[in-house]
C-alpha cells in the first residue's frame, strides 16, 4: 500500500470515529429525551436533556472540531503531507 | 500607532475598535442621564455603528480578483472564525431565536443543536479539502471536480436559490430594525438597509465583507451578553446565568403548573394582532417526538454543511490546516451566541411571570399592565398585546401575547435596564443581519460572475471587467431581495429554514462525494443536484400549498430529508451506470486529499 492510501485510510478512520461521537450526541441521545429528562443526572441542576440542547452538545461538538484537527495534523505530520510554511 | 502590515496589526486594531465601542456604549449611557431621548439613543447607535461598517468597507476596496473573491487567501484563524460567526448567525438566530425557545420550548431547540453540530460535518467532510481545492466559489469546486458546464450551472441554480431565500429574510430583518430604530416607515428602511449591506461589500469584495464581519462579531456578541448577564444579576437569577438558572427553571415549571395553559376562544383569538402568540407549551419539559426533533436537527446540520456562504469563509484562510481550525473558532464563537439564547429565554420568561418579581405582570391588574410604559411602546410598534378575556380584570397567561422577536427587543427594557441597553440590541440585530446579508448576497454575485459570467459566457474577460460585472449583479441581486423583503411574504425564520433544505437538497450530497467518492462523475452530480432539488421542491409545494398529507412525519421545515435521499440515490445510480471519471480526475481528486502541495487550481 502506497504512502497515500495508508493516509488516506488512517484520515478515514479518524473520520468514522469523530462522525460517530457527532452521531451520538447530535441524534443518539435524543431518541432518548423523554426518559434522560427524568435522570437523576442533573448538569448545574438542569433537567438533562434540556441541559443537552442548552449546552451540553453544543459544547461537545466544539471540544469535538479542535480534537478531529489535531488528530488530523497528526496524521499528515506522520506521512509528510503537512504544509511548508508559505506554500499556497 | 499602527506599524507594518494590516493583516499582522489585527489583534491590536480589533482591540482598539472594542475599546472605542464600550467607550461610546459609556457616553451614550451618560447622555441617558443627562436627557438624550430614547428615540435619539437608538438613532446614535445604529448610524454609529453602521458607518463605521461602511468606513471599513471602503478602507478594503480592492481591484484584485484575490482579493474579492477570497480576501487575498489570508485571514488569520481566529479572525475568521469570528467572521464565519457573524455571517452565520443571521437576524433570525440574534432577533427571533431566543423568542422561538421562549415560546416553543424543547422541539424548537433542535435548531440549536443542528446549527451547531452542522459545523462538525463542515470540518470533518469539506472544508479543508474544499480550501486544499483552491477554487473562488463552491460551483467553481464542482465544474471542475466533475467537468463541465452544466454541473457548474447546476451548482450555481442550487447556490442562487437557496442563499435567495435566505437573503430575503436578511434584508427584511435589516429593514424592521431600521425602520425602529431610526422611526422611518418599513419599506424605506428596506432599502435604508440594503445601502447598508451594499456600502460593506460592493467595493472591496470579500476582503471588505470579512473585515465588516470581524467588527460586526464585536458588536453582536456585546450586544447579546451584556443585557443576559445584566438581567440575571438585576433579577438576582446568579451572576453566571449559563451555569446557575436551574432554579429559575424549575420556578418556571412551578408556575406553568399553577396558571395553566388556557386555551383561547377563536373569537377571541380573532382580535389579537396577527403575528402575536401566547406561550402554550411548558418552558423545559419534552415536547416533541424523537422524530420530530432529530429530522429538524439533521436538516439543519446537512444544510449548514452546504451552504455555500458559509463554506466559502474556509477559502479565504492561508492553508489547510489554519481552514480546519478555523472551523473550530467559528463554532466556539457561534457557541457563545447560541448557548445564551436559551438563557435569555429563560430570564425573560421569569421577568414576565414570576408574581414575586418587581417586573412580573401575570396576576396584576390589566389596567396596571396597560399603563406601563414599556408595554405602551411595544403595544404601539405591535409587538405586544393584552387583553382582558374573561373580564376579570386581572391579566392571566393567555392574556399576554408577543411577538417572538421581543424576547430578545424588549426583554432589557422589561427587566428595568437603561434605554441605552435596548440601543445596543438594536445595533447588534442589525449587525447580525447585515454581515449574513453581505455575505448571502457576495456568495451569489460571485457564482453569477464568475462560474457563470467568467467561466461560461466569456473565458477571455479581464480581471477589471469581470470585477465590474460582479459588482453590477451585487447592485442587482441587493436589489431583487429587497424588493422581495418589501412585500413581507414569510417570517424571519420560515424562509430561513427553507434555505437549509434547498441547499441540503442539491449540494449535500454532490458536495460530500466529490472528494470522498472517487467513483462519482459528471453525469451522477447533475442528477443529484437536478433531482435532489427538484424532489425536495415537489414536496414542499405539495405538503405547502396543495395541502398534501406528506409522509413519514416530513414537514416543510424538514423537506430536505426528501431531496437530500433522492438525490444520495440518483448519484449513486446515475454514477455506476455511467463511466467512471477519467485518471487526471482521479488523481485530481488523490491530490486533494492531502494538505501538502500546491492547490489544484494553482496548477492549472
Amino acid at each position: 500500500m502506497s504512502k497515500q492510501e495508508q493516509h488516506w485510510e488512517k484520515t478515514r478512520n479518524l473520520l468514522f470515529i469523530t462522525l460517530a461521537i457527532w452521531f451520538v450526541f447530535s441524534i443518539g441521545i435524543f431518541l432518548f429525551g423523554a426518559e434522560m429528562q427524568e435522570s437523576s443526572i442533573r448538569p448545574f441542576g438542569y433537567p438533562l436533556t434540556y441541559w443537552f440542547t442548552c449546552q451540553g452538545s453544543l459544547a461537545i461538538f466544539v471540544i469535538l472540531i479542535f480534537w478531529f484537527a489535531g488528530r488530523q495534523e497528526k496524521i499528515d505530520d506522520e506521512f509528510g503531507f503537512t504544509e511548508r510554511e508559505g506554500e499556497q | 500607532m499602527i506599524k507594518g502590515k494590516f493583516i499582522d496589526n489585527l489583534p491590536k486594531i480589533y482591540g482598539i475598535y472594542t475599546g472605542g465601542f464600550l467607550v461610546f456604549i459609556i457616553l451614550m449611557s451618560i447622555a441617558e442621564q443627562m436627557g438624550m431621548s430614547a428615540k435619539m439613543i437608538g438613532i446614535f447607535f445604529v448610524a454609529f455603528t453602521v458607518l463605521i461598517y461602511a468606513l471599513i468597507g471602503w478602507l478594503s476596496r480592492t481591484l484584485q480578483s484575490d482579493a474579492y473573491y477570497v480576501a487575498g487567501r489570508q485571514v488569520p484563524t481566529v479572525f475568521n472564525g469570528m467572521a464565519t460567526a457573524a455571517d452565520w448567525m443571521s437576524g433570525a438566530s440574534f432577533v427571533a431565536m431566543a423568542g422561538g425557545i421562549y415560546f416553543k420550548g424543547y422541539g424548537y431547540m433542535a435548531l440549536l443543536v443542528g446549527w451547531t453540530g452542522g459545523y462538525v460535518l463542515v470540518a470533518a467532510l469539506l472544508a479543508p479539502y474544499l480550501r486544499k481545492f483552491g477554487c473562488y466559489t463552491v460551483p467553481d469546486f464542482i465544474g471542475t471536480r466533475y467537468g463541465g458546464n452544466l454541473a457548474r450551472f447546476c451548482a450555481v441554480l442550487v447556490l442562487t436559490l437557496a442563499s435567495f431565500t435566505y437573503v430575503t429574510a436578511q434584508i427584511n430583518a435589516t429593514g424592521r430594525i431600521a425602520s425602529v430604530a431610526l422611526d422611518i416607515p418599513f419599506n424605506i428602511a428596506v432599502y435604508v438597509g440594503l445601502a447598508s449591506i451594499l456600502m460593506c461589500s460592493m467595493l472591496g469584495g470579500m476582503r471588505a465583507v470579512t473585515w465588516t464581519q470581524v467588527a460586526q462579531y464585536i458588536v453582536l456578541i456585546i450586544a447579546y451578553l451584556l443585557p443576559v448577564f445584566w438581567i440575571s444579576n438585576n433579577i438576582g437569577a446568579g451572576f453566571f446565568p449559563h451555569f446557575m438558572l436551574a432554579d429559575e427553571v424549575a420556578r418556571i415549571a412551578e408556575l406553568e403548573g399553577q396558571f395553566g395553559f388556557a386555551k383561547n376562544s377563536a373569537a377571541d383569538m380573532a382580535t389579537v394582532p396577527k403575528g402575536l402568540a401566547q406561550i402554550t407549551k411548558a418552558h423545559s419539559s419534552v415536547n416533541a417526538t424523537p422524530w420530530a426533533f432529530i429530522s429538524l436537527a439533521i436538516c439543519m446540520m446537512a444544510g449548514t454543511a452546504s451552504l455555500p456562504h458559509v463554506m466559502m469563509r474556509y477559502f479565504t484562510t492561508p492553508s489547510v490546516r489554519t481552514a480546519r481550525r478555523s472551523v473550530g473558532w467559528s463554532l466556539f464563537f457561534i457557541f457563545l451566541l447560541y448557548s445564551s439564547a436559551p438563557m435569555l429565554a429563560t430570564l425573560s420568561k421569569i421577568s414576565l411571570m414570576d408574581p414575586n418579581l418587581a417586573t412580573g405582570i401575570i396576576g396584576k391588574s390589566i389596567t396596571e399592565v396597560q399603563a406601563l410604559d414599556w408595554y405602551q411602546n411595544w403595544n404601539q410598534a405591535k409587538l405586544m398585546f393584552v387583553s382582558d378575556f374573561n373580564g376579570n380584570g386581572t391579566l392571566e397567561l393567555n392574556e399576554f401575547f408577543m411577538k417572538g422577536d421581543a424576547v430578545v427587543l424588549a426583554t432589557p427594557e422589561i427587566a428595568g435596564l437603561p434605554y441605552v441597553i435596548s440601543g445596543l440590541v438594536a445595533a447588534g440585530g442589525m449587525a447580525a443581519a447585515m454581515s449574513t446579508a453581505d455575505g448571502l448576497v457576495l456568495a451569489i454575485s460571485n457564482a453569477l460572475s464568475h462560474d457563470v459570467y467568467y467561466k461560461i459566457i466569456n473565458p477571455k474577460a479581464e480581471t477589471a471587467k469581470r470585477l465590474i460585472v460582479a459588482r453590477v449583479l451585487l447592485v442587482i441581486i441587493g436589489f431583487a431581495g429587497a424588493t422581495i423583503a418589501a412585500l413581507e411574504i414569510n417570517d424571519i425564520l420560515g424562509s430561513v429554514i427553507w434555505a437549509f433544505d434547498f441547499a441540503m437538497s442539491g449540494l449535500f450530497f454532490p458536495l460530500v462525494l466529490g472528494v470522498w467518492w472517487k467513483r462519482a462523475n459528471a453525469a451522477g452530480a447533475v442528477a443529484g443536484m437536478l433531482l435532489g432539488l427538484g424532489s425536495g421542491t415537489a414536496y414542499l409545494v405539495w405538503v405547502k400549498w396543495y395541502a398534501g398529507a406528506g409522509f413519514l412525519g416530513i414537514t416543510t421545515s424538514t423537506f430536505g430529508l426528501v431531496g437530500a435521499s433522492v438525490s444520495l440515490v440518483a448519484m449513486i445510480v446515475v454514477s455506476l451506470m455511467t463511466e467512471a471519471p477519467d485518471a487526471a480526475t482521479q488523481k485530481m481528486v488523490d491530490e486533494v486529499r492531502i494538505p501538502s502541495g500546491k492547490t489544484i487550481l494553482g496548477k492549472q
